[in-house]
């Protein structure tokens, strides 16, 4: 049981709400952890640092500088057994997303590799009293006691967080989902697993769109798989798509209603000098993310971050070395499957500086418009609150400076695969297997 | 070209030799680190179907790279068919072995049953391998995909139109409601052949099915009359559910 415990609270998916008031994680064992900011004592303005980043305020303020506690824990999926097939499927949360809130609640989808789930949060600080035909503590009273009718008043209670699924997406993907993205619309949805994409809308469960389908007819002949998918920002009837070969389409789904063909095709031609029998697999693009000015995409793929133009199709404008130390160590993380880690990547809320996360705990950040690039660690030993993350650095040949580590001293166990970037101000989160980590930028 | 390619990709203990002896030497050892690398990603392939649905991008990735393998090892020459039906077949059939393999990997989407359950043709991709594997690996890669096949033998026969009944599922049909359930039937028909014919006496081939169903038996022939009963009630229950 305490092993299973364990294994269950490795964390799978970050995502911060559009205000950046909630942070929800979600975890091997199907359970959501929403994290809520503290209302700042006094309204200091932040200023925006560039890296290193620091946790929490420097010393010299006396107001806590909105940190973020947990708000509401709750059980989204549990695992399943397929009768049909014979296999267990899973209750890890692979993705959550938020919707924009329009009341006093919040909504959020998350997702196993089956089924999406809509759960509304609540809050409930009042509660009604003085009812007629029940009694304080909830017993039935004999009718033939009441003499009087009251009316219920609501009182106030201690303030309690409810989570309640307000609807079910399921029985529509044979594949494993990889991806859920809400429209800008606000009305429906996507969800993609590997080789098919459905349009939802947030009103009916027991329908959806196809509006992608890379299936072939004969299994035999299946060499690619979509591996993420997202809606544009702004624009409602456009989304992309990655694939398993290293390629984005972005399609429109006002062409027709199966998204087959595509209105833009992203590749990078192949550089030959390169070529290995890893070249494919380390092409297979692992996250795409829009920018939110909606003008470019970012793909992670095993070795690199990139940056795409829309308007440019046959090769990215920027592409970023998350861990090139690496290339030469293929042969190895194909053995022991490491070459098939997902790596998400994230935009800050500006788009000029884009994170993505790397082994023994590190993950990098690259800032657009300086070029410079840094190198963190979440760990415990390395960050006291309100210390300051030190830049970290992989020696690569030669000699190896006093506080450098070597590619072979990494722990490939220590993977950051989420991270997420706080929509407007210099916050980050950061999953470490089963630790969390915020780091707040530096306030003066 | 190729030898540097290598050397680059695997954790390159191989120092740059030189001279044409060191040449030799490593071509063959490139030769060498690519079989193990085919070696490597056929047991990879074979060993996805744990408890969970395995990954299928990374299924469809390490058969890109064995499909790789295979056309480079084809046009070097060193990729040799054994069996002389399959010399005879057209020139596609050098990705013959990649595809059964594909159908193992994702067998459960859809597929043929396993390859290497007696018939005549999928003996291709185990005895393909057996000039340029190693003995060792061709018995290693043999029994993992016998192991592999016990027990899911049975599931072989229902995926045959698994995909068919999800997208029946898909599009909601309620007329599909027979077709959903049309194929669970078959390997229980099976089964029931299977069970008779031991019965009757010996027939080795649907016998090799039960093997990851009723406990483990001498020969088809041996106690026949004193497992009569058990069998008897084996079948009653089958035919009950």
């Amino acid at each position: 049981m305490h092993e299973r415990s364990v294994v269950a609270d490795i964390i799978s998916t970050v995502e911060f709400n559009h205000t950046g008031e909630l942070l929800a994680t979600g975890d091997k064992g199907g359970r959501v952890v929403i994290f809520q900011r503290e209302q700042e004592v006094s309204g200091g303005e932040c200023k925006i640092v560039t890296p290193p980043f620091s946790m929490g305020s420097s010393k010299n303020q006396v107001h806590r500088r909105g940190e973020y506690n947990v708000y509401s824990t709750f059980q989204s999926h549990e695992p399943e057994f397929d009768y049909l097939k014979s296999l267990e499927i899973e209750e890890k949360i692979n993705k959550i997303r938020w919707l924009p809130q329009q009341n006093a609640a919040y909504f959020l989808l998350s997702t196993n590799d089956k089924t999406v789930k809509l759960w509304k949060v609540s809050e409930r600080d009042k509660r009604p009293e003085g009812y007629n035909l029940k009694d304080e503590e909830g017993r039935l009273r004999d009718p033939a006691t009441i003499t009087t009718l009251r009316v219920p008043v609501l009182r106030p209670m201690d303030l309690m967080v409810e989570a309640t699924p307000r609807r079910v997406f399921a029985n529509a993907h044979t594949y494993h989902i990889n991806s859920i993205s809400v429209n800008s619309d606000y009305e429906t949805y996507m969800s993609a697993d590997d080789l098919r994409i459905n349009l939802w809308n947030f009103e009916i469960t027991n329908q959806s769109f196809n509006i992608v389908d890379i299936k072939p007819a004969n299994m035999e002949e299946l060499t690619e798989v979509i591996t993420a998918a997202e809606f544009h920002p702004h624009h409602c009837n456009t989304f992309v798509y990655s694939s398993s070969k290293g390629t984005i389409r972005l399609c429109d789904m006002r062409a027709s209603a199966l998204c087959d063909r595509h209105t833009k095709f992203f590749e990078e031609p192949e550089d030959p000098s390169n070529r290995s029998f890893f070249s494919e697999i380390i092409s297979s693009i692992s996250d795409v993310k829009f920018s939110h000015s909606g003008r470019y995409i970012m793909t992670r793929d095993y070795l690199t971050v990139k940056v795409w133009d829309l308007n440019m199709e046959n090769r990215p404008i920027e592409t970023y070395q998350v861990h090139d130390y690496l290339r030469s160590k293929l042969c190895s993380l194909y053995e022991n499957d490491c070459i098939f880690d997902k790596f998400e990547c994230v935009w800050n809320g500006s788009d000029s500086v884009i994170m993505t996360g790397s082994y023994n705990n590190f993950f990098r950040m690259f800032d657009r418009n300086t070029k410079r690039d840094v190198t963190l660690e979440a760990s415990r030993e390395n960050s006291k609150p309100r210390a300051i993350l030190k830049p970290r650095k992989v020696c690569v040949g030669g000699k190896r400076r006093k506080d450098e580590i070597s590619v072979d001293s990494l722990d490939f166990s220590k993977k950051i695969l989420h991270t997420a970037w706080h929509p407007s101000e210099n916050i980050i989160a950061v999953a470490a297997t089963n630790n969390l980590y915020i780091f707040q930028d530096k306030v003066n | 070209m190729f030898a540097r390619g290598l050397k680059r990709k695997c954790v390159g203990h191989e120092e740059d030799v030189e001279g044409a002896l060191a040449g030799l030497k490593t071509v063959s050892s490139y030769s060498l680190q690519r079989q193990s690398l085919l070696d490597m990603s056929l047991v990879k392939l074979q060993l996805c179907h744990m408890l969970v649905e395995p990954n299928l991008c990374r299924s469809v990735l390490i058969a890109n790279t064995v499909r790789q393998i295979q056309e480079e090892m084809t046009q070097d020459g060193t990729w040799r068919a054994v069996a002389p039906q399959a010399a005879e077949r057209a020139p596609l059939d050098r990705l013959v072995s990649t595809e059964i393999l594909c159908r193992a990997a994702w067998g459960q989407e859809g597929a043929h049953p396993a390859p290497g359950l007696g018939d005549g043709h999928t003996q291709g991709p185990v005895s393909d391998l057996c000039p340029v594997t190693s003995a060792q690996a061709a018995r290693h890669l043999q029994s993992s995909a016998w192991e592999m096949d016990g027990p899911r033998e049975n599931r072989g026969s229902f995926h045959k139109s698994l995909d068919q009944i999800f997208e029946t599922l898909e599009t909601k049909n309620p007329s599909c409601m027979e077709e959903l359930f049309s194929d669970v039937d078959s390997p229980y028909y099976d089964l029931d052949t299977v069970l008779t014919g031991m019965m009757g006496g010996a027939r080795p081939g649907p016998c090799e099915g039960l093997e990851g169903l009723a406990p483990a038996t001498p020969g088809p022939s041996s106690s026949c009359k004193s497992d009569l009963g058990e069998l008897d009630h084996v079948v009653e229950i089958l035919v009950e559910t």
